[in-house]
């Protein structure tokens, strides 16, 4: 319970369901901050006292458990080994993947408890068998099953999303605001938790060396030059402080991040859009389906950040250097892809699984 | 019922205390007031006073009530330093232990931090007794510029039992006064502020079968403490503020109930603590018994390291079977972090975060013992295993089964 609105609710709901439950807050940091401040932020001490709070209407026991030390390792210090890498990670999701739902959930299972339960707006389906799929939250705008097309089969087994079928945002504030829970009214929590002030390139810089070096064109002509190559993300407009104007008087933007070479690419809008994309670290949120043994190709949706539009894709397994790749073809081009992202593929309202992007392909600008 | 083993954080209100508190909630009257209303509040409060003064071995006028045990401490320590300050500028040095409770520790560190304060920590033993030779050697390097010593009584979570009038004669030979946090050895041994030779000394009611929120500071008649608080000058305009003749006549009530069955009830308390030391360590051969053996340590209290687990899990799973217990480290919203008792102790962190206190009170019986030795091996076994979880995931994940892939293709 992270002392927000939705893990507020979706405990008091899996209590009303009959089940034991316990509220855990994860402490993610040794050093947590006193007070909140708006809408940044996490895991400060008034955020452990609202959970708490919570867990006292509902009756509950409230523990804190520390995995700042997990979290550091996996999430924190993966955040700037993957930028440092010239990749954009996404460390909501590796929090879902290696401290949630895998060191919080096996505590959980040695202490006899069965299942994580969490607010993620998100739902679990089980088959006659007990097989879990994972699906989209009844409510699209706040759907976060992006965030969760990291779990595994194993981990979805013990994953319970209460908040899955309600409306919209408002009716779960509503149903607090009746349960007496003091939560009902706090600002939803934005941005990474681990950077409090929003400032995500000041923080790197802060972590990772940088070195100035050169902006060039689609054509490789130097046309800048940058502070350091690893504070820039793909699709990135702003802060380039160009010297040379581009030929069409158009704006330029973040295509690549080379990092061997300490290298920033930028090019005319048009070669952001992305045609292919191949994913590695391949995962699937239940069982595969039969086209991943198979090798045939599928039509899914294709959607590559939490709150994107999918777009239609086809998609294919195909033998990797050294695993299986994941080779995904967009009907409709994306903008903005970048390596280290994930890509979530869907049927319908079904996340299939993800990977994480290894390349993105422009075919206008290989062409050039 | 749940087995109620966490006597030292507070323990059932007695039936006096009880009934004085009732009694006197229902009248009206401010002590300091002069009309009937207020002298029958002062006639209760310095009955009380008296009473409490004999049950701690002090004279009436050396008991300054104030609203429990951390204040009674912030008001010696910040109150001694402030005036030993005033009188000598250069008198800035803290000789304090280091197994305090924060009551005092972070007082200390405040005065650090805020106040010019040098502070020396008194190192302990592998069973958390002060080293008296460091004290010494301390107290021979220029005593002039020692401001005060601050040692607690007992320790609230090994319970180890410090040998406070050998502190006092060491400390008082070099002209330095004393303070000693007594709050958990008031009702459990005998003390006697008078003998004990200290000059201030710190008690709360709640540990002894009174009411939460009220305290008294035990100060000696010639002690001179700046005040912390100020207003109407109320208790030798050391402690402003209306007194709650409430809360007062019961921790009186409770102090004189808690001191007529001393004898009587630590000795019951002892044998039963000591059932619970061997039956613990009979059934769990593993935990370890942290703190002094035998009359060197409260006789309420058995406190244990549990090796590879987390005392919050112990904790919890106690809980659920019925038992309440402490991991006996202050964690209030924040991260638990492992005691610094134990560490003092010279504990590692990973062996200190298994510890788990059981500390018996007036109310406890046999039967109470007997439950946590009946839960006490499965809670541990679980405990246990979830201890190993969380260094290397047994569950599957994404990275995993990336790893995996990889693996078997090479």
């Amino acid at each position: 319970m992270s002392g927000g609105v939705d893990s507020a609710v979706a405990a008091a709901r899996a209590v009303e369901a009959g089940h034991d439950v316990v509220g855990v807050h994860l402490a993610l940091s040794r050093m947590p901050g006193t007070l909140r401040t708006g809408s940044r932020g996490c895991c400060t001490i008034e955020d452990s006292r609202d959970a708490w709070r919570a867990c006292d209407v509902l009756g509950i026991p409230y523990y804190v458990w520390d995995f700042s030390e997990r979290f550091k390792e996996d999430v924190v210090q993966d955040f700037i080994d993957e930028y440092a890498a010239g990749r954009t990670p996404n460390p909501c999701m590796r929090c879902n993947e290696r401290i949630k739902f895998a060191a919080l959930l096996e505590k959980a299972i040695a202490l006899g408890f069965d299942a994580v339960c969490t607010g993620h707006y998100a739902k679990v389906i089980t088959d006659a068998e007990g097989n879990p799929e994972l699906h989209r939250a009844a409510d699209w705008a706040k759907d976060q099953s992006y965030v969760l097309g990291v779990l595994t089969h194993e981990q979805l087994k013990h994953s319970m999303f209460p908040l899955a079928d309600t409306p919209s945002k408002a009716e779960v504030r509503a149903e607090a605001e009746r349960r007496g829970l003091s939560v009902a009214n706090k600002p939803d929590s934005h941005d990474i938790c681990f950077i409090p002030d929003g400032d995500t390139a000041g923080w790197l810089a802060e972590k990772i060396d940088m070195t100035t070096g050169d902006i060039v064109d689609e054509t490789g002509a130097k046309v800048g030059e940058h502070p350091g190559a690893n504070a820039f993300t793909v699709g990135q407009r702003r802060g380039l402080k160009l010297g040379t104007p581009a030929a069409d008087g158009k704006p330029r933007f973040v295509l690549e991040i080379r990092p061997k070479e300490n290298k920033v690419v930028v090019g005319p809008q048009s070669l952001l859009a992305i045609d292919e994309i191949r994913g590695i670290k391949v995962s699937w949120a239940g069982l595969p389906i039969a086209e991943i043994a198979t090798g045939a190709e599928f039509d899914c949706y294709a959607q590559v950040r939490a709150h994107g539009d999918p777009v239609l894709a086809t998609a294919r397994m195909v033998a990797g250097a050294d695993s299986e790749q994941l080779l995904v073809t967009l009907t409709d081009p994306l903008r903005g892809v970048a390596p280290g992202q994930t890509i979530v593929l869907y049927q319908g309202s079904r996340v299939l699984g993800q990977a994480t992007i290894d390349a993105a392909r422009s075919l206008q600008r290989a062409e050039l | 019922m749940p087995v109620y083993l966490d006597h030292a954080a507070t323990t059932p209100i007695s039936s006096e205390a009880l009934a004085a508190l009732t009694r006197e909630l229902a009248r009206t009257g401010n002590p300091s007031s002069l009309h009937g209303s207020g002298r029958r509040a002062r006639r209760s409060v310095e009955d009380a006073r008296e009473t409490i003064a004999t049950a701690a071995g002090a004279h009436p006028s050396e008991v300054i009530f104030t609203s429990g045990g951390t204040e009674s401490d912030n008001l010696a320590v910040k109150g001694l330093y402030w005036s030993r300050v005033s009188e000598d500028p250069a008198r800035r040095r803290i000789l304090c232990s280091a197994v305090e409770h924060h009551a005092v520790l972070d007082t200390v560190e405040w005065l650090e931090r805020h106040e010019g304060a040098a502070v020396t920590w008194l190192p302990v033993d592998g069973m958390g007794v002060v080293d008296l030779e460091v004290l010494a050697a301390e107290l021979s390097r220029d005593p002039e510029s020692i401001a005060l010593v601050t040692v607690m009584w007992a320790n609230n979570e090994v319970g180890t039992v410090q040998p406070i009038r050998r502190i006092v004669e060491l400390s008082h030979a070099a002209g330095v006064p004393v303070h000693s946090d007594a709050v958990q050895a008031l009702g459990s041994l005998p003390v006697d502020f008078k003998a004990s030779g200290l000059d201030a000394m710190s008690v709360s009611a709640h540990k002894i079968g009174g009411p939460v929120g009220v305290g008294a500071l035990l100060l000696g008649r010639a002690v001179k403490l700046t005040p912390v608080q100020h207003g109407g000058g109320q208790e030798r305009d050391v402690r402003s503020g209306t007194l709650d003749t409430a809360s007062i006549a019961a921790f009186a009530a409770a102090a004189e109930a808690a001191t007529e069955r001393l004898t009587e009830e630590s000795g019951r308390m002892a044998a039963l603590r000591d059932k619970l030391i061997d039956g613990v360590l009979e059934r769990v051969p593993e935990a370890v018994l942290r703190g002094a053996p035998g009359e060197g340590r409260l006789p309420g209290n058995a406190h244990f390291t549990f090796p590879g687990c987390e005392g919050d899990s112990l904790l919890f799973l106690l809980d659920l079977a019925g038992v309440e217990s402490s991991t006996g480290s202050a964690c209030t919203a924040g991260v638990p972090r492992p005691s610094h008792v134990l560490l003092a102790m010279g504990l590692d962190e990973e062996t200190a975060r298994g510890a788990q206190r059981f500390t018996l009170g007036h109310a406890s019986t046999e039967a109470d013992v007997d439950a946590l030795l009946a839960a006490l091996p499965g809670a541990y076994a679980r405990a246990r295993q979830a201890g190993m979880a969380g260094h290397e995931s047994s569950i599957q994940t994404a990275g995993t089964v990336a790893r995996q892939a990889a693996s078997g293709r090479s």
